[in-house]
């Protein structure tokens, strides 16, 4: 059959990404880009709206084939892989096509990208299980972390489990968005603009012990800076304590944007959410005045 | 003294301890407690300290005020060096405002002899059951046995911990008797066997009681001084073979000596500490754990040490023509594994891509096959990787390239004269 090109524009949820998908096969067209940017181009773009029974309907399909599909799409759907869309999209296409056995090709040029990009997000997922960094406020928990792929609905049932009696919250400064936890549930909201408090002295205690630890135990002998970047590459150490200067082994420093009620504070945002919902691309993602540079 | 200080004593001398892993025990949240077992098998790195070794866990000593005078320790009673000793609450306040920030996983308990080992045992335990108890800690405890402890304060210890461990340090009674004049390998065993045996029980107990008391869950461990004396690769690894067997130890650790003492009994204190030496072993001792290999396979008597340049799987490889040119689409589980360049993850991933058809040279490598190492060995329906058939001398030849490129860094310094 004769596939017209077009340009889907969706809201940016994963069930929207689906209907895309039930779209092109109700209207026989092959989208040659899927976007949630509003400001497009020359080429026809047609909006497409989430229906949920849309979505519901691709989702079972999905399901019927292998349990393994949806997950593994949405954890796709997480990564920075470029043209994310379009490279589910065209999985789907082909999964379609050739059926259930299709997913054993595992090296398959739609799939094989897919597969790594999901792997990369896991590898990021597993590294800020260990080296996020929380601050004690006033008996409240909170992190900043700079990851590449959104990757806090995936370190939510950690973090969870780990601080179940505590209240805590995670910013994620790279997508603007923040999990938030307290009282055994947990969201996550989307959040402009979030910096740090200095610490009290109590915390600033913590993080000198710490990073007195951390420069002791390493062997001098047995010095390997290059084997150290490689297990934990150097874009994480920005928020780390254990990078941080000497004298300022606070985050930031000046504008306090968490106070007394810091979570509650930090959770305000979320009765009028900002800019893009939660999947929207990632915003840029620089603030100079945090995290101070790392030690060569 | 100020806390900081102790905690810079006490670090420093528990810094050449090469075991750092939380992995082995899986507990979930419990009401009122703070914090769990990490559920990720391989244990969470934390941090990567200067040295680039995995930290989990906050590793100290309870005290450096050692009533011992093992030749190669620094912290050995004629040592001229400042000495300091944690008491219980300022051990249980560290560990649990570390473990909030997430900064590690839990603690690590060691101890150098403080009067007797039971005395020693004894304040561990104080420590270990105020965290526990007052402080609510659930987090991952690895707690050191001192040979020579009464089997009451192994067992006292063993119910708090999750993971115990003895050090045997030096591998042979020889040099123990050298060496460490105050410990024998009867009183090191001793307690290893206990463990062994109240960590099977407590297993056993709770199959039936699901509240029955969890004696070490994660079982226990042990280090190994490598380089200090003069045992062979070959001593040594059946040494592990051993003790993973007989003792149901979970991990062996490696520890390349660093020299912290003039002594003419011990090697030069400008020697090297042999690092290459200890990346071999520890591929070895994962190629025992989870590739099948015996001990006798990797090394014999004509052959009682590594070769340096090459990684052991390399090596058995190159001995055993005839056991090559494995058929990826048709070789088991077993067999795919003894392929150099191949690991658990990808001889998976081919058992389940070739359902669907032939596999191919150029998909091994998207599989994840390490195909500079793997060509040599392997034939794709009936096809060489590598075309031309090479010679013993060649493939060798090869095979060094291959690896000089790809040794950790940090080993690669050291020794690079040999492939030379
Ligand atoms: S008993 Fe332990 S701490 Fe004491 S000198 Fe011997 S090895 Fe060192």
């Amino acid at each position: 059959m004769q596939w017209r090109n077009i340009i889907y524009q969706y809201d940016g949820s994963f069930d929207g990404l689906l209907c895309c998908v039930f779209e092109s096969y109700t209207q026989k067209e092959r989208p040659t880009a899927i976007t949630c940017d509003e400001d497009a181009c020359l080429f026809e773009i047609r909006s497409v709206v989430t229906v949920p029974e849309h979505a519901a309907r691709i989702s079972r399909s999905l399901r019927k084939l292998s349990p393994d599909v949806l997950p593994l799409l949405r954890r796709v759907f997480l990564t920075h892989l470029p043209d994310k869309e379009l490279a589910i999209y065209r999985f789907i296409v082909k999964l379609y096509r050739e059926g259930a056995p299709y997913l054993t090709r595992l090296s398959d040029d739609a799939y094989q990208p897919l597969l790594r990009a999901a792997r990369q997000l896991a590898t990021e997922v597993e590294h800020l299980r260990g080296f996020l960094r929380f601050s004690v406020y006033d008996g409240v928990l909170g992190a900043e972390i700079e990851p590449k792929n959104r990757v806090l609905p995936l370190l939510r049932s950690h973090f969870c489990e780990r601080c179940r009696n505590e209240s805590f919250f995670i910013y994620d400064r790279t997508h603007h968005e923040a999990l938030l936890y307290s009282g055994g549930r947990s969201h996550i909201v989307p959040l402009d603009d979030f910096r740090l408090a200095p610490p009290d002295e109590e915390e600033a205690a913590y993080r000198k012990l710490w990073k007195r630890f951390y420069d002791t135990i390493a062997i001098r002998e047995r010095e390997n800076p290059r084997g150290r970047m490689t297990k934990m590459p150097k874009r994480y150490w920005s928020t780390m304590t254990e990078f941080q200067p000497e004298n300022d082994v606070g985050c930031g420093d000046g504008q306090i944007v968490h106070d007394k009620h810091g979570f509650k504070n930090a959770a305000s945002p979320a009765a009028s959410p900002a800019r893009g919902a939660p999947g929207a691309r990632s915003a840029p993602a620089i603030r100079p005045e945090s995290a101070p540079p790392a030690p060569a | 003294m100020e806390l900081l200080d102790k905690l810079t004593i006490l670090s420093d001398a528990a810094k050449y301890d090469a075991a750092c892993t939380s992995s082995g025990a899986r507990r979930g949240f419990k009401e009122g407690m703070i914090g769990c077992t990490s559920s990720s098998i391989v244990g969470c790195c934390h941090t990567f300290s200067a040295d680039g070794r995995c930290v989990t866990l906050l590793k100290v000593l309870m005290s450096n005020d050692c009533s011992y005078d093992c030749t190669y320790c620094v912290n050995r009673r004629s040592n001229d060096t400042p000495r300091a000793t944690f008491t219980p609450r300022e051990l249980c306040e560290l560990t649990i405002g570390f473990y909030r920030r997430n900064y590690i996983e839990g603690l690590f308990l060691s101890s150098a002899v403080l009067g007797s080992p039971d005395r020693t045992t004894e304040q561990m335990v104080v420590t270990l059951r105020l965290l526990r108890e007052e402080y609510r800690f659930n987090g991952y405890i690895h707690a050191k046995a001192i040979p020579g402890t009464s089997p009451e304060l192994v067992t006292a210890l063993g119910l708090l911990a999750d993971r115990l461990s003895v050090n045997i340090e030096l591998p042979s009674e020889a040099s123990l008797r050298k060496l460490a004049p105050n410990k024998t390998k009867a009183a090191i065993l001793a307690p290893m066997g206990q463990i062994r045996d109240q960590e099977a029980e407590s297993k056993a107990e709770l199959v039936k009681y699901r509240s029955a008391p969890r004696f070490a869950p994660a079982g226990q461990a042990t280090q190994l001084i490598v380089g200090a004396t003069g045992e062979s690769d070959r001593h040594i690894l059946h040494l592990t073979e051993s003790l993973y067997g007989r003792y149901r130890l979970r991990r062996v650790f490696y520890s390349a000596y660093v020299p912290v003492v003039e002594n003419t009994l011990l090697p030069a204190l400008d020697t090297k500490p042999p690092l290459l030496r200890e990346h071999r072993l520890y591929q070895a001792d994962w190629l025992l754990r989870f590739y099948g290999f015996r001990a006798g396979e990797l090394l014999d008597e004509d052959q009682p040490d590594f070769d340096p340049r090459l990684d052991p799987k390399c090596c058995w490889a190159l001995r055993h023509p005839e056991f090559f040119p494995v058929e990826v689409n048709r070789a088991d589980y077993e067999t795919l594994l003894r392929v150099p360049g191949m690991g658990v993850v990808s001889a998976r991933r081919i058992l389940v891509a070739r359902r669907t058809g032939p596999l191919h040279a150029d998909d091994l490598k998207k599989l994840g096959v390490v195909m500079k190492r793997a060509q040599y060995f392997l034939t794709c329906s009936g096809q060489l990787a590598t075309p031309l058939r090479l010679s013993y001398a060649g493939v060798l030849a090869s095979l060094l390239a291959v690896e000089r490129a790809a040794l950790p860094v940090g080993v690669q310094g050291e020794q690079l004269s040999l492939f030379e």
